[in-house]
């Protein structure tokens, strides 16, 4: 039983080689922190995004671990060096099987 | 005399109503403070990235709101000052919280084609604390740097 979701990514489609070029990365989850109670008192089992991932061309640029400090629907911006033209493959991995995948495309002139 | 002893006894009534309340209120404080990581938690966690090495002042900026409304979701900046090339730039960085209650809240691992070190996100803040940030450059030496907030709404309190 594998689960995921809506994820989004923002980042320019064009850029000029070796310019640096900033990747904003969102997952919807609810990043349970496993420290709530229900009502009666029961507490609300970890359900968080573990790590994330950004290869370019196959080649891993960028990775995150996320602990239940990161709030709901995790944000994460960072930078890259626009190297060539191709692919960025993002990963996101959680708890329960959690597992969403995203492309964007770049050309590098 | 009558009158004396009735206002006496309302007053001890009164008294001992006041301090079950005190206790009732301390209850309430003192129980989730007890969740609450402690500095003695977020300086293993800092010796657990560290193994024991010293770590160094400076390079590394945090900002964080000075004055947090929710803590459920604020927005963290990071940024350490690293040319980032080959052979000088930022491994890791990990952002420490004090008073939460796992005191990580995330690591980043980054490379010299990063560009930059600069990473925003939005975490979460149980307390008003200290938030930390470590860097390890590729030469291995730590840097830090800290943030100081103070937190109205506190996260994970709540009830569902």
């Amino acid at each position: 039983m594998s689960k995921t979701s809506r994820t989004s990514i923002t980042m320019p489609t064009t850029a000029k080689k070796d310019s640096i070029i900033e990747i904003r990365a969102i997952a919807q989850h609810d990043m349970e922190s496993g420290f709530r109670y229900t009502e009666s008192g029961k507490l609300i089992p970890r359900d968080i995004i573990r790590t994330f991932t950004c290869t370019y061309n196959n080649i891993e640029v960028f990775k995150a671990d996320f602990y239940s400090g990161i709030g709901a629907n995790p944000l994460i911006i960072f930078t890259t060096v626009a190297v060539e033209s191709g692919i960025l493959e993002f990963k996101w991995i959680g708890d329960d099987g959690y597992e969403a995948v995203n492309q964007a495309r770049i050309t590098v002139s | 005399m009558q009158m004396k002893k009735e206002s006496q006894y309302y007053r001890r009534h009164w008294l001992k109503q006041v301090q079950g309340l005190g206790l009732l209120a301390m209850g309430f404080c003192m129980n989730p403070l007890n969740v609450f990581a402690k500095k003695e938690d977020a300086d293993e966690a800092i010796q657990k990235i560290t193994g024991g090495a010293a770590v160094k002042e400076g390079k590394v900026t945090l900002t964080i709101p000075p004055l947090v409304e929710n803590g459920n979701l604020v927005v963290l900046k990071v940024s350490v000052d690293s040319p980032m090339t080959a052979n000088d730039y930022v491994k890791t960085i990990h952002v420490i919280a004090e008073g939460n209650p796992l005191p990580n809240i995330f690591t980043v691992y980054l490379t010299p084609r990063s560009g930059t070190a600069n990473i925003t996100t939005r975490v979460r803040l149980a307390d008003s604390q200290t938030v930390w940030a470590i860097a390890q450059m590729s030469n291995g030496s730590f840097w830090k740097g800290s943030a100081d907030t103070l937190v109205t709404l506190s996260a994970c309190t709540e009830m569902v």
